[in-house]
């Protein structure tokens, strides 16, 4: 039986009492969500908190809201709500893709966003998601708010620019005409972590040549986006061959390393094939969005 | 500390240690064994039960975290002497086979039925994705909680009467 070792535990009802109680409680209080990710460290030993902060009453951070120019996510939004929103579907077709393959729809029902980004897992599937979208992240502090870029959020496997007395509150997704954006994993079983993944954000111009792209990948050794592909293929028409001059460049990029998931050389492989999906699917949800 | 909560439509107030998971709240606080204790680690799914009316895995769950909050579990599903339709279309297509999975099996498929009345077999395999039977039988599971779809409350009701009024 595993059971977490001793901690107090302490309901939150709004942010202001969240940071109230995680100053007052200090280092050794964690802020606990949908909890899919913490508890089960909890029972393992590999987290000892002295005390939890529930934060599932904080109604105001579950949120989806729609503005001229971005998308605004309650960290506490679920992972089922996102994956229920054709709001969400509609602008960031790319967070449904990921949303279907994060864990299996009961756990989907308590884990939250803000929790996955928090939680700073290698092969969590929204960072790379956030990373090509070029999320920013709204972090609420005893004196007030911040806003960082994903880029800064994650420091490193499990460790966020996130302090302890610091809370993620949102989650802000810029949106663009002709954009479009997909995800794709390949997974051992359904709700597994990823043995490799890719995500991509494209943006077309009014010629149809791509105007902005980024592709993420998940699992494959890379921090933020994949570099110079930007570089590589913008301006120009999407085609399979500049699909496949992609997925070299992400292949090149990945740094996989071999585990039970599968040897070094496979886990390249699937960076430059699911590279090349993702793009090749985010070209044509871009040109479907194209103003009439 | 001490919780309320409403477990199959009753209040309950106990005094539980914080670290307490709503698994073992159900199964040694309260004795409601039929929420089964499989993996746990929140892969298996044998703990499902219902909180608000959603699959919850309830070894990933804090007792605490239910207060003030509605727990269902496959104790609840029966109303007084009348099956739920998922129960009696799991006894009807064979559904159930060791066992060990049913409660929770039956109970997302309460959630699924509640929300989609008419779901079609690609919607149910996903909703049970989460959950894994060891005995490998997912078809007559699928069957199952078809046949409920096909039985709404009301024939299933009639069933059961029909069934009881067959002469020993």
């Amino acid at each position: 039986m595993q059971t977490p070792a001793p901690f107090d535990y302490v309901r939150a009802s709004s942010v202001a009492e969240t940071l109230e109680l995680l100053a007052r409680h200090g280092p050794e209080a964690r802020v606990i969500a949908g909890g899919h990710s913490l508890l089960p460290m909890m029972k393992l030993r590999l987290a000892r908190p002295d005390w939890l902060i529930d934060i599932n009453d904080v109604a105001e951070l579950d949120h989806i809201t729609e503005e001229p120019d971005r998308l605004r996510i309650g960290a506490l939004t679920r992972h089922a709500t996102l994956l229920a929103s054709d709001l969400v579907g509609r602008l960031f077709p790319i967070v449904h893709d990921a949303e279907r393959v994060i864990a299996d729809p009961v756990v989907r029902n308590r884990g939250s966003i803000g929790g996955s980004l928090g939680q700073a897992d290698p092969a969590e599937d929204l960072t790379t998601v956030c990373d090509v979208l070029d999320a920013e992240i709204v972090i609420a502090s005893p004196g007030g708010e911040r806003v960082l870029g994903i880029a800064d959020l994650h420091r490193g496997p499990y460790e966020t620019a996130c302090e302890q007395n610091e809370l993620i509150t949102e989650i802000r997704l810029p949106i663009r005409s002709r954009h479009g954006s997909a995800y794709e994993k390949v997974e051992r079983r359904v709700g597994d972590w990823a043995v490799a993944a890719a995500g991509a954000s494209v943006v077309l111009a009014d010629d149809g040549t791509i105007e902005d792209v980024t592709v993420g990948l998940t699992a494959l050794g890379v921090e933020g986006c994949v570099p110079g592909m930007l570089e590589a293929i913008c301006q120009q028409r999407p085609s399979e061959e500049l699909y496949a001059e992609a997925g070299r460049i992400a292949a090149a990029a990945s740094a996989p390393v071999e585990d039970q998931r599968g040897p070094v050389d496979y886990k390249r492989h699937l960076a430059d094939e699911l590279t090349r999906r993702v793009l090749r699917r985010s070209v044509e949800r871009a040109g479907a969005m194209v103003p009439a | 500390m001490q919780i309320t909560t409403t477990v199959n439509g009753t209040e309950v107030t106990r005094d539980v240690e914080p670290r307490l998971l709503l698994v073992h709240f159900l199964r040694d606080t309260l004795g409601l064994t039929g929420t089964h204790w499989g993996c746990d680690t929140s892969n298996c799914g044998t703990c499902v039960v219902l909180m608000d009316g959603e699959p919850v895995k309830s070894c990933t769950v804090l007792a605490a975290m239910t207060e003030g909050h509605e727990v269902r579990t496959v104790e609840g599903l029966a109303t007084g002497g009348t099956l739920d339709p998922v129960q009696q279309g799991f006894m009807e297509e064979h559904g159930l086979q060791c066992g060990f999975c049913t409660p929770g099996m039956m109970l997302t498929a309460r959630a699924l039925l509640d929300r989609s009345p008419d779901p079609d077999e690609t919607e149910i395999r996903e909703a049970i994705s989460g959950q894994i039977c060891r005995c490998t039988g997912y078809a007559t599971i699928v069957r199952s909680v078809r046949w409920a779809a096909e039985h709404p409350a009301e024939a299933a009701a009639s069933d059961i009467k029909a069934a009881e009024e067959v002469p020993a």
